[in-house]
């Protein structure tokens, strides 16, 4: 009991991390109409912007926080308006090639200007609480609370604000969101707004629960582009079920299989969706 | 002074010219229809003037002001709406939520618009709350006008409105087509339904291959033998 209670902390931790990386994919699926393959490496540069004012001014990752995000977010509207925006014309396997020339770009980044070795946000050890045989460490508690404060700005956003009603109209049909007056590109960069900012949080807090490398995010970005698929790619509200379904799933896993084998977990979970639903749990886009 | 006038327009997609040379005028206060075969280019006339479609020769003006080529978002600034043929609400927002879209450009207060709409079209303010794609195909017609009528245009611009829509359903669309022209509000409607079109409106235009080929008042056309042989079924 004690070891399923673990497992689950474990996989609702991981899942947070996974659902904030798949809302982003999810969005720019909707709007975009192409699967973002530099998603994991936005998850990595957010990780290490935080990492700058915690290693220059001693400053506590919690507050570094908003600056990676922030950061992140300049970043992903930048690429896009550089490069994706030219691109929107031409067929979406087009986008997806250049975003995996953007993913390189970014990781090549990364390694030059931190180095290609692991980095931490603090030394020494986090102690865990125990609670009746379980261990919870604080970091866990924050990065689930800041999943759920993130996961409920976002529904504010999407259901209350003009920009995120015209972002959910626009992925339902992005051609009559133009003859209707919507100014089309203001809602593309808010996308890679959100999309940025909840890819860098999803980078920051895998950055407090293990460690910071160049890779980081490109080793998660199949739980969550498994997590995006299984909730229905294009629908941000699934994306956020299929995590934390994809993050407990793998930890149970572990139960009978060897832990490297998780990612394998999450890979066999998105095809079996794809076989026998392919758009999801919660009815996505067809592709 | 025409509400808007089309001259001798030509264009289309690509290379290809699918307008020879239209044109088109609406005067304020009119429903004007445009009828022709499959291919005339009624539908490209519509998406032409609504920057949809690349117009390479000829001139479009909208209350004296050249519109031609300009961007969807800029023509709607104008006063001028387009509805779509068929998929023309947002099917994962309600409908309120589709009407408020409607009114994405203004920055100003709109619920007067708002309430006048529900007023035209009661029928939705009980599915006020009810996502747009679970409603009927003549709702979701009254959605995608309504949706247009936000703005408080001067010409509203249909695509096909009773496109695949049951026959009992065709009258209500039309009435509801005359309930806004009520408002004062210009229409300029392709469609297929040529009759009922050409006795609802006052003047109609007949294309064939991107370019006019009549051009008279919704009666005399229906009486026209020629068009009646061409297109009304004898």
């Amino acid at each position: 009991m004690a070891e399923f209670l673990q497992l689950t902390i474990y996989g609702i931790v991981a899942g947070s991390i996974f659902s904030l990386g798949a809302i982003g994919l999810s969005l720019v699926y909707g709007i975009l109409r192409f699967p973002h393959f530099a998603h994991g490496d936005l998850i990595t540069l957010g990780a290490y912007f935080t990492l700058l004012p915690v290693s220059i001014l001693g400053a506590p990752p919690e507050l570094s926080f908003f600056f990676g995000v922030a950061a992140t977010m300049v970043v992903a509207v930048a690429v896009d308006q550089i490069l994706y925006r030219r691109l929107r014309k031409v067929a979406p396997v087009i986008l997806l090639i250049a975003s995996v020339g953007v993913a390189l770009i970014l990781r090549s980044l990364v390694q030059l200007f931190w180095g290609a070795g692991n980095q931490y946000y603090s030394q020494g050890i986090d102690m865990p609480w125990r609670l009746s045989g379980v261990n919870v460490k604080p970091d866990h508690l924050l990065i689930v609370a800041g999943a759920v404060i993130l996961v409920v700005l976002l529904h504010l956003f999407l259901q209350k604000t003009k920009t995120g009603k015209a972002m959910r109209a626009m992925s339902d049909n992005a051609d009559l969101a133009q003859v209707t007056g919507i100014e089309v590109n203001k809602v593309i960069i808010w996308t890679w707004v959100i999309g940025g900012g909840m890819a860098a949080a999803a980078g920051i807090f895998l950055g407090l629960d293990t460690r910071l490398h160049p890779v980081m995010g490109w080793r998660i970005l199949l739980p969550v582009f498994a997590a995006a698929i299984l909730g229905g790619i294009g629908r941000p509200y699934g994306a956020i079920v299929g995590g934390l379904i994809i993050g407990l799933a793998q930890e149970y896993s572990t139960v009978i299989l060897s832990p490297p084998y998780k990612p394998a977990v999450a890979f066999a979970l998105m095809v079996i969706m794809l076989i026998f639903k392919p758009t999801g749990l919660f009815a996505g886009r067809k592709a | 002074m025409s509400l808007l006038q089309v001259d001798q327009i030509r264009g289309g997609y690509g290379d290809v010219d699918i307008l020879n040379g239209v044109d088109i005028r609406v005067e304020p206060g009119e429903i004007v229809a445009i009828i022709g075969p499959n291919g005339a280019g009624k539908s490209t006339v519509m998406k032409a003037v609504f920057g949809l479609v690349k117009v390479r020769e000829g001139s479009i003006t909208y209350r004296d002001k050249e519109i031609a080529n300009l961007r969807p978002d800029q023509i709607v600034r104008q006063g001028l709406c387009y509805v779509p043929q068929e998929k023309n609400v947002f099917p994962t927002l309600t409908v309120e939520e589709n009407l408020e879209m409607g009114a994405f450009i203004r920055n100003d207060d709109f619920s007067q618009d708002l309430e006048k709409v529900y007023e035209l079209f009661p029928a939705l303010y009980e599915k006020r709350r009810q996502p747009a794609g679970a409603l009927s195909g003549g709702q979701r017609q009254m959605v995608a006008m309504g949706r247009a009528l936000m703005l408080n245009p001067g010409l509203i611009l249909l695509d096909e409105p009773t496109a695949g829509l049951a026959p009992a359903i065709v009258d209500l669309i039309f009435q509801n087509i005359n309930k806004v022209n009520g408002l004062g509000v210009s229409i300029m409607m392709v469609e297929q339904n040529a009759k009922q079109a050409l006795r609802m409106c006052h003047r109609g235009y007949v294309l064939t291959t991107g370019r006019n080929r009549h051009h008279d008042t919704g009666e005399n056309l229906l009486n026209n033998r020629e068009v009646a042989e061409m297109f009304l079924g004898g």
